[in-house]
């Protein structure tokens, strides 16, 4: 009995963390980013939360964290205990197909697969070769402005059929 | 004390700051830091020793937080919009991994982090960042040179993070957890560094006659310190014989090489500048710094000191 209560307090715990949403992205969940990675009822009212960062610098991290604070104790969790998870570092193939399609609908390309970095990292002169589709009109006719973007996590791209700029999701 | 302009709701209304100020809850700034390392294992592995693991700790994070200001000081001032927000990124990114680095010194060994007064809210790495002196910060001289032009800036990142990738592809298999994970997330981050500054020394260097002027003046500039990154330090050398670090030594070989193949496609010999030498055998990660550093500290540090206690 006791067991099955906190099973089913840990589903709503759960449910309440998988709302909250990324403070740069709100189109995402923090799930949908795949940056929520346990959440655990361990007590009365007691439930311990753990993120991992994107970036080293993401200052969207404290943001995440108070909005955990926020909604869990809102629900009636009276102590929130939100936890960094370093390892394994976040990839940008943790991001849901929900999230991928959150993204696109938001006018922002995702990510495509993340490269591997198991060994040495070789060097690249060339541009990033990505298969990036404009968000707004599908076409593959694009070309990378810059790698870095207007937050840590994104590329700036431009589409050469419908001239608008679009941000791309870039691959770690 | 009754002269306030916009007092009246409709002003309120009108004005493009309110908006900011309801819900802070959203801005970075303006929210309580935590623990950035609140529920990582900091248990010291076995047979480290928990001060030289805080000093390698320290000399990591030195050159990040160090590097990151340098680079932050482009913000605003990049020749185009593109770059002013690609040298902020690799700013913020290094800036994150200060963070780290610095809390798992502060957490190894709580003796290294000044002392602050009563009721300060700073937390150990915010302390150990702005309420230093630099003889007591451990960057290599490299980190802390005075900006030059977008030449300068390109050669500075490229070195800086071909050295630090390589030494962070090594640093992945740390015995430390933390380190480990702070090395594993950095080399995603450096790589994208590395390339950016790569792309544009290729650049540069075949663009016009004075770009690679500035380029190869840029190189000349930074080379007498590119040395002294492989120089092993006693710390680093313990570090590296406890399996928590890597000593620089060994990663010479691997940067090197990287650093030639750009050399190579951008058709840029290698400088002939000599080596800087140490001030009576002392570098920056004895706590011998130049000029610049303490010029760069009074800026930074400035803020911090005057409000101990200030709630940010």
């Amino acid at each position: 009995m006791v067991r099955l209560m906190s099973r089913t307090t840990t589903e709503r715990a759960r449910a309440v963390a998988a709302r909250v949403t990324d403070p740069e992205l709100p189109m995402l969940t923090l799930v949908d980013l795949g940056v929520l990675r346990d959440v655990e009822v361990v007590g009365d009212a007691h439930v311990v939360v753990d993120i991992t960062p994107t970036y080293s610098g993401c200052p969207a991290m404290a943001a995440m964290r108070d909005d955990l604070v926020r909604e869990l104790s809102g629900a009636g969790f009276d102590r929130v205990e939100v936890r960094v998870s370093l390892d394994p570092a976040w990839t940008t193939d943790w991001i849901t197909p929900a999230g991928r399609a959150a993204l696109a609908a938001a006018g922002i390309s995702p990510p495509g697969p993340a490269p591997s970095h198991d060994g040495p990292i070789p060097l690249t002169l060339l541009p990033t070769a990505r298969q990036v589709r404009c968000p707004q009109c599908d076409s593959p006719a694009t070309e990378l402005v810059s790698e870095f973007g207007s937050t840590a996590c994104k590329a700036q791209y431009r589409c050469t059929a419908c001239l608008e700029p679009f941000d791309h999701v870039k691959e770690i | 004390m009754t002269d306030h302009v916009h007092t009246t709701d409709e002003d309120e209304h009108e004005s493009a700051y309110s908006g900011l100020l309801v819900n802070d809850a959203h801005w970075a700034f303006g929210t309580d830091f935590e623990d950035p390392l609140a529920g990582v294992d900091t248990t010291i592995p076995e047979g480290v020793d928990a001060p030289a693991l805080a000093a390698y700790a320290l000399m990591l994070g030195d050159d990040a937080l160090v590097m990151s200001h340098r680079i932050s000081e482009w913000t605003s001032n990049a020749p185009d919009l593109e770059d002013d927000i690609a040298l902020s990124n690799i700013a913020l990114d290094l800036l994150g991994q200060a963070r780290l680095l610095l809390a798992r010194a502060a957490k190894a060994d709580a003796s290294v982090v000044p002392d602050l007064p009563e009721g300060s809210p700073a937390p150990p790495e915010d302390a150990l960042a702005f309420f230093r002196e630099a003889h007591d910060f451990r960057n290599v001289r490299f980190a802390e040179l005075a900006n030059g032009d977008f030449a300068d800036a390109t050669v500075r990142v490229l070195l800086f993070s071909i050295w630090r990738l390589a030494t962070f592809e090594r640093l992945r298999s740390s015995r430390d957890h933390v380190l480990a994970a702070v090395a594993a997330k950095g080399v995603k981050e450096l790589a994208y560094h590395r390339d950016y500054a790569a792309r544009w020394f290729v650049t540069l260097a075949q663009g016009t006659e004075e770009s690679r002027r500035r380029l190869v003046a840029a190189l000349d500039a930074l080379w007498p310190l590119w040395p002294e990154l492989f120089d092993t330090h006693a710390v680093e050398a313990a570090a590296a014989a406890a399996g928590v670090g890597v000593d620089p030594a060994s990663v010479r070989e691997a940067a090197e090489a990287t650093l030639d193949q750009v050399l190579a496609a951008a058709d840029v010999p290698r400088s002939e500048a000599p080596r800087r030498a140490g001030v009576l055998g002392r570098t920056g990660r004895d706590g011998m710094h130049g000029e610049p550093l303490s010029r760069m500290l009074a800026e930074m540090q400035s803020v911090a000191r005057a409000h101990p206690r200030g709630q940010w």
